[in-house]
């Protein structure tokens, strides 16, 4: 087995160099992604190899990188689309709601919409405004799309090229804040489905499920309780739309309790669907009400404030006491 | 109102008009062709006006007075060409030989699209104003990396020219130099908003703001359009570039039958447009220049009722589409929602689930 030890940026770099090494038919677009690799350098080296044709600097204009592809995809090329960050998606989101969602349907399924929108998304970086946002719930939302989201480089090496074989449009999420943290890749074998939700660490008292970013802190809460005594079971979800259902309910009709995280706001959001869908799913199960720990319901504050936003060790922890004592 | 740049071959009275520029290539024969599409066209809009008012539409966006425009670029366009229509684009589906009763299927509200479009070269119609622009230009982009020597349409009107998704398919065009035509009827009116609210200058000079050629077209003149808009495709073809035309018409009924223009226009200007009907000045060249006689005119009015009557045969022989097929096609694979609404459906008994 060929394992080899890199940082989520390189490995979506990877990714996608595989990808496009596959089929000809796929092309990058966004901007700065070019000769400067893009911001953060995920499709660094791509244009060089690729060229310009392929490897796409796209002039300022969001709607017009997604619109675009649009076109590409009905012309029968797969473009994996680079929005910057995630507050700079919105001029964008009409194409992706009115034209990337609803083409298949509106061609009765003669067009194929298979294109990815790479978002970086969640805080953590210490950036300005709009630039640690977490807008995936708007897209989880609308039919006809596809949200994921890889919380480690082997997720990302291999998600990113699961998406782009997927046959409808999906919008993958990048927790920024881990694009230069190292794992293991293994460059033979995915670790399973691009929708498979996976248990990252086995517990009995408690379920506590999150996605990207989060995830890292979910599992030093997790620890921290194992030394309280709580077992904490932490799933990490990958998939947000649709989700794995029946592995979250399958962890909680063992734990008995369900405790949701993420970075957005929690009204209507996906760890609002994750309680809901556990709760009915799996009422007679759960010990304790479905909690979530989520950013407060505020614009993204100055990031001299985002550690008391994002969800901290100690909230979640809190959130454990809470669904433990009930 | 009518500038001299205004390319024109044919006046009002439909006397020819000399141009520096253009002349026609068409004989008397795909002359009289345009006309029996263009008399087709208005009679089948007239009769999807009546069907909505008679409650078998959901609502009729009628082109009258734009035939000219559309069966002229209609007609331009090569077989191989792809074109992005609005929702008004029944000249064009005319011509791409998309059978008129799937233009109705949008308006009988029993799908949101129509027809194949990959098999027609004609896409779905778009209804947020102005999203096809940058569809077109990233569909002519794919024809570049293709090597493929094709054209593509985008149409939109002076309304939609406002939008920022059609000056940022400007800027993509002209950057990447894809082969696009923007087709850009400015029929005066966005509902009720004239075109002097989108544009304080004609709407054709914005093309040179953005670094390709703009002009300006009569769109009531068949002649004109179908030239203009030939050469703006070769053009595309071979590697040119985009090219903005701009045809200058007027929509002589109401938006849609929704409408009431009334409320916001006044009856003379209505009828200084009706002197400029673009069927009577074509009608006017073929009896006078070619001489065709009034029995085969005629022969192309029974011809456009007989198709007005099959289709409304067609319209109302249109049913309510089993109410499972709206999980049809909403994805591409299989997907837990999709299958969990399917069942609801048939366990609530609401469909057989055939689909």
């Amino acid at each position: 087995m060929a394992t080899t030890t890199m940082t989520m940026a390189k490995a979506l770099n990877e990714g996608l160099r595989r990808a496009m090494e596959r089929n000809k038919k796929v092309l990058l677009m966004g901007e700065d992604i070019g000769k400067l690799g893009g911001v953060f350098r995920i499709t660094d080296g791509l244009q060089k190899d690729f060229g310009e044709d392929r490897v796409i600097d796209a002039p300022l204009a969001e709607s017009a990188i997604v619109g675009t592809a649009v076109g590409l995809a009905i012309r029968g090329y797969r473009t994996i689309v680079e929005i910057q960050f995630d507050g700079f998606v919105y001029p964008a989101f009409d194409q992706i709601v009115s034209q990337v969602a609803k083409l298949h349907k509106r061609s009765d399924g003669v067009y194929n919409m298979g294109l990815v929108i790479r978002l970086p998304f969640q805080g953590g970086i210490g950036a300005i405004e709009h630039h640690s946002e977490s807008p995936e719930s708007y897209f989880a939302q609308t039919a006809g799309l596809r949200v994921v989201s890889c919380s480690t480089p082997n997720d990302a090496y291999w998600m990113i090229q699961q998406s782009i074989e997927h046959d409808d449009p999906i919008i993958f999420c990048e927790p920024m804040s881990r694009y230069w943290e190292k794992g293991q890749v293994d460059l033979d074998q995915p670790p399973s489905g691009l929708f498979d939700a996976v248990v990252r660490r086995e517990g009995t008292d408690v379920t506590v499920v999150g996605y990207g970013a989060s995830l890292k802190t979910i599992l030093r809460a997790a620890e921290a309780a194992q030394g309280e005594g709580v077992s904490v079971e932490v799933i990490d979800a990958r998939s947000l739309a649709p989700l794995d259902i029946d592995v979250l309910v399958t962890s909680v009709e063992k734990t008995g309790r369900l405790i949701a995280v993420q970075e957005s706001p929690h009204t209507a959001s996906v760890g609002s669907e994750i309680v809901a869908e556990v709760s009915q799913r799996a009422f007679y199960s759960m010990r304790a009400p479905g909690l979530r720990v989520s950013g407060y319901h505020v614009p993204y504050p100055p990031t001299r404030l985002e550690d008391d936003y994002r969800p901290t060790v100690d909230r979640i922890l809190d959130a454990v006491d809470r669904v433990m004592e009930f | 109102m009518i500038d001299e740049e205004l390319v024109q071959l044919l006046t009002p009275e439909g006397e020819r008009v000399a141009q520096p520029d253009y002349e026609s290539t068409l004989d008397g024969d795909q002359i009289f062709s345009m006309y029996r599409d263009m008399v087709i066209i208005r009679r089948i809009c007239n009769e999807g006006t009546s069907l909505q008012r008679q409650g078998q539409l959901a609502l009729w966006a009628p082109i009258q007075g734009q035939e000219a425009a559309q069966i002229g670029a209609g007609r331009a366009m090569g077989p191989m060409d792809f074109s992005f229509p609005t929702y008004r684009e029944h000249g064009i589906a005319w011509c791409r030989g998309i059978p008129p009763v799937d233009w109705f299927r949008l308006f009988r509200a029993v799908s949101n699209g129509g027809w194949d479009p990959q098999k027609y070269r004609h896409s779905v119609p778009t209804v947020v104003l102005g999203n096809q622009a940058l569809n077109a230009v990233g569909y002519a982009m794919g024809v570049q990396r293709d090597g493929a020597e094709e054209a593509v349409m985008a149409f939109f009107g002076d309304g939609a020219s406002s939008q920022g998704d059609v000056l940022e398919s400007f800027v993509w065009a002209a950057t990447f130099n894809a082969p696009v035509v923007f087709f850009l009827q400015n029929n005066q009116w966005a509902i009720s908003e004239p075109s002097s609210l989108q544009a304080k200058i004609p709407l054709y000079h914005r093309a040179e703001g953005f670094g390709f050629p703009g002009v300006r077209v009569d769109g009531n003149d068949v002649l004109a359009v179908y030239e203009v808009t030939k050469r703006a495709l070769e053009h595309a073809r071979v590697g040119g570039g985009p090219t903005l035309i701009e045809a200058f018409t007027y929509r002589m009924g109401a938006h849609t039958t929704s409408d009431d223009p009334t409320r916001y226009r006044v009856d003379a200007e209505v009828e200084v447009w009706k002197h400029r009907d673009p069927v009577e000045r074509v009608k006017s060249l073929l009896v006078h220049e070619y001489k065709v006689k009034k029995t085969a005119l005629s022969a192309v009015t029974a011809e456009a009722d007989a198709m007005a009557l099959k289709l409304r045969e067609d319209v109302l022989a249109m049913g309510r589409p089993d109410p499972i097929t709206m999980f049809d096609h909403a994805y591409a694979a299989p997907h837990p929602l999709i299958e969990e609404g399917r069942r609801e459906m048939i366990d609530m008994g609401i469909s057989g689930g055939s689909h």
